[in-house]
């Protein structure tokens, strides 16, 4: 794929919403266009997370398996979204299994590439920095709500009367 | 708001013409006046106090079409006693009707602009009516957006018509569930985040929301953070019901009374009670 | 029609026109060491020669050095008993034909005159008017009470010791919304009654008696009786701003204090005469033939008041204090109008533990201009 077209593409994600155009050509260098067909994962739990996902179209499930309980979905992520932040962190291995539901198709940043590059620059580490906290306070508030589980009723003995 | 002819007080024989179960703990009744002629006209996002013999009333939402009164439509939890009663009667059984009361859907208020519908839960059954009085007005309206979310894929309600709904061009739905199996495709996440990428203009919007409270609260919090004013943000509250007619006293939640003054509330108005606790 | 004299004398003159004309006769009479309304045959029934002492917790009577009819405040009953009854059945359903008829219940009160009637009593009566009479809906019982209720009002001759109509503008002296009124005067060896007409019914009450025409002495000796009821007020609440004043306040740590006080007991809403909660009680007989459903007095302190499913929104007793204050007075004034307190003391002295509804508005206006001690009380407080 063209660098050109790369780029584009870059810029139209909302993650890079803002960011100088300067740093979208030091992040082109790292990216590539990826395509999943459904039903592929996209990485492995325990697999190296050498890699995080801009998703451009379709949507992709983060699931645990559970031996007793089969695959467990705990959020889809979306057109627009970011999938995947173990690159930031070592000892860098994904979490979680994530797997494309519907042909998917997205950007993937390779992980160690932009690492050098922020050790480089401070500017471009700041600012995916920013944008990756911005990702996690999102899903971890999300999450939060999950666990209420919001929508179960206390089990009554009586009703109001 | 359609005035009740008779005593507000006192409940007027209805029978169930249907009953229809549909998920493990939320069923939906179709009720008939008992003398067979009676309409009940109502607005959407109005509520009865529906009797069963001896046992006691609850404030149920109607959950039907405000365009076909001849038969009412509510769907409930089986939350307690009366629910549970309400839950073992069968067709051509009696039960007593009183309303409709309070407050409805901003469906006037709304023409004009774009209308994004979050339901939490239980929470759609409420706003199904207004849903279809939109539909019926198509019209009046910029884009019609419903996001519904609830808890697992079993407990989706109106399935069916939610699947004909999302067939349709001029009506986007999302639905998501908190938690699944692998087997289920669709969106897995809390409903507020499917508000970031809805497909409406948040300067040209109205917004109606129900479901259980603290999901409200977030749900007004990402409208917010995309633009729409609060005074276009819409919710439908609930607390303690007895007489429905503000009498009892019961319902008041800071100055107003949700049976006459909601359940339906502009967010602006109730925003400072619903910052503090126990009120 | 110009103030008439009715002479001591000859009080159950108008009792007995009352009775004449149909009305069971209700006022207060002396029971179990209180003063409480209910029916009265003659002058006799009431409390005469007693006065009451009253202060925070505390209500007692003692004996007066003379034989007023009225020397005393009022008691734990308001007329709220009458016109907003504790238990009243609303309806009965019978099984038929596979279903049920329902039997709404027919109200039809008796006349009934309501003797000794105090202004702030007047403007409790009025405020639960606005409340049942006044909105979208009517309740109908409720109107079919009032209306068939005939108020004789009494110009209070002193002042509780819990009192506080003047701050609240509710009295002492009656103004309007009453069928007659007396005050009732003792000087200088005479003991009569200026009689003033406030309806068309009163009217024609007051002129069956055949009263002689009040002169300017009498009169003013009237007015004095009211003014010296205005000046010994047992207590005072500072009206200006409060509906801003506790709306601004919902997390002031005084509530957390009267919280640790407040038994959540409710008599404050029972003895006030303007709360008017009530909830419903669906029976039915052992058979199950016959259903009905009741409604009684509620008070906001209990427990299940705001019960929804899961759980309480107002747990703990500091919410429901807060609640049954703040609605008194001031969500009262967005809902209806008007301050939902009349003044009456009641609250005060009937609270076991003694809370001051003006005591409790004064700490919290207070906490305003004084900085200092609410950060002293912040660190005790939540």
């Amino acid at each position: 794929m063209e660098i050109e077209t790369l780029k584009t593409l870059l810029s139209e994600h909302p993650f890079v919403s803002g960011l100088n155009s300067r740093y979208v050509e030091l992040m082109v260098g790292c990216a590539s266009n990826v395509r999943f067909k459904p039903g592929e994962f996209i990485f492995r739990e325990g697999g190296n997370a050498d890699q995080f996902y801009l998703l451009r179209h379709g949507r992709a499930a983060i699931e645990i398996y559970a031996a007793e309980r089969g695959s467990i979905t705990v959020m889809t992520v979306g057109e627009g979204e970011v999938l995947g932040w173990s690159w930031l962190f070592p000892p860098y291995r994904w979490m979680f299994d994530a797997r494309a539901l519907e042909l998917t198709r997205g950007i993937a940043l390779d992980g160690k590439c932009l690492r050098g590059k922020c050790d480089e620059d401070h500017e471009l580490g700041y600012e995916l920095m920013k944008r990756s906290m911005q990702v996690a306070e999102q899903r971890l508030q999300a999450t939060r709500l999950q666990l209420l589980n919001l929508y179960d009723v206390r089990p009554l003995s009586t009703e109001a009367r | 708001m359609s005035a009740t002819p008779t005593n507000p007080l006192v409940p007027e024989p209805w029978k169930v013409q249907r009953v229809h179960r549909d998920t493990a703990d939320t069923f939906t009744m179709e009720l008939e006046s008992a003398g067979g002629k009676r309409e009940l006209p109502f607005a959407a996002g109005q509520f009865n106090m529906l009797y069963v013999y001896g046992v006691g009333d609850v404030p149920i939402s109607i959950s039907g079409n405000p365009t076909k009164p001849s038969s009412i439509v509510h769907t409930t939890r089986e939350v307690g006693p009366v629910t549970s009663a309400l839950r073992k009667l069968k067709p051509s059984d009696c039960l007593g009707l009183r309303g409709p009361f309070g407050v409805g859907w901003p469906v006037v208020e709304a023409r004009g602009a774009d209308v994004v519908i979050v339901a939490g839960g239980i929470g759609l059954a409420p706003l199904r009516p207004a849903l279809y009085h939109l539909l019926a007005a198509r019209n009046y309206y910029g884009k019609v957006v419903l996001l519904y979310g609830t808890r697992t894929p079993a407990d989706i309600l109106f399935r069916k018509e939610l699947q004909n709904w999302h067939s349709r061009f001029d009506l986007e739905v999302h639905v998501t569930v908190d938690r699944a199996m692998g087997s289920w495709h669709g969106n897995v996440g809390v409903v507020t985040t499917l508000i970031p990428r809805a497909p409406f203009d948040p300067h040209s919007t109205v917004a109606m929301v129900c479901g259980p409270e603290v999901m409200m609260r977030f749900t007004v919090q990402e409208l917010e953070k995309r633009g729409v004013a609060l005074e276009n943000i819409y919710l439908s509250m609930e607390r303690n019901m007895k007489c429905a007619a503000g009498f009892c006293g019961h319902c008041q939640f800071g100055p107003t009374f949700v049976c006459k003054d909601g359940p339906v509330f502009r967010y602006d108005r109730v925003q400072p009670l619903m910052q503090v606790r126990e009120i | 029609m110009n103030p008439l004299i009715l002479d001591r004398s000859h009080f159950d003159t108008l009792l007995e026109a009352l009775a004449a004309r149909g009305y069971r006769v209700v006022g207060p009479t002396l029971r179990d060491g209180a003063i409480v309304y209910d029916d009265l045959a003659s002058s006799a029934d009431l409390p005469v020669g007693w006065k009451d002492e009253q202060d925070g917790g505390k209500y007692r009577l003692v004996r007066r050095d003379d034989q007023a009819l009225f020397g005393y405040a009022v008691g734990p009953h308001s007329w709220k008993r009458y016109l907003h009854p504790p238990l009243v059945r609303l309806w009965q359903a019978t099984r038929q034909n596979g279903g049920f008829d329902v039997v709404p219940e027919k109200v039809e009160p008796q006349k009934t005159a309501f003797i000794g009637v105090r202004s702030c009593e007047l403007h409790a009566i009025q405020i639960q008017d606005r409340v049942f009479m006044g909105g979208p809906q009517v309740d109908s019982a409720y109107k079919a009470r009032r209306e068939s209720a005939f108020l004789v009002a009494l110009n209070c001759g002193q002042a509780g010791g819990t009192c506080f109509c003047v701050s609240m503008n509710s009295g002492p002296k009656a103004k309007e919304g009453f069928d007659l009124a007396l005050t009732e005067v003792l000087e200088e060896g005479r003991h009569y009654f200026l009689l003033e007409s406030g309806s068309d019914a009163g009217a024609e009450v007051a002129s069956a008696l055949n009263l002689s025409e009040a002169g300017p002495e009498e009169i003013a000796a009237a007015g004095r009786v009211v003014a010296n009821t205005a000046s010994e007020m047992g207590r005072a609440l500072d009206t200006a701003d409060i509906k801003e004043l506790l709306y601004r306040n919902y997390e002031n740590p005084r509530w957390d204090q009267v919280a640790n006080r407040c038994l959540t007991c409710a008599n404050c809403t029972m003895v006030c005469p303007t709360c008017f909660c009530t909830t419903v009680e669906d029976v039915t007989d052992l058979g199950g033939e016959h259903a009905e459903r009741r409604q009684r007095w509620d008070s906001c302190f209990t427990l299940d008041f705001s019960y929804i499913h899961g759980g309480s929104v107002r747990p703990s007793a500091r919410s429901r204090y807060r609640q049954w204050m703040t609605h008194k007075l001031a969500t009262w004034i967005d809902q209806f109008g008007t301050s939902g307190c009349v003044g009456c003391g009641r609250c005060i002295t009937w609270c076991p533990v003694g809370i001051d509804i003006t005591e409790e508005a004064r700490a919290i206006r207070q906490s305003e201009s004084a900085p200092q001690s609410l950060a002293r009380e912040d660190v005790n407080g939540d």
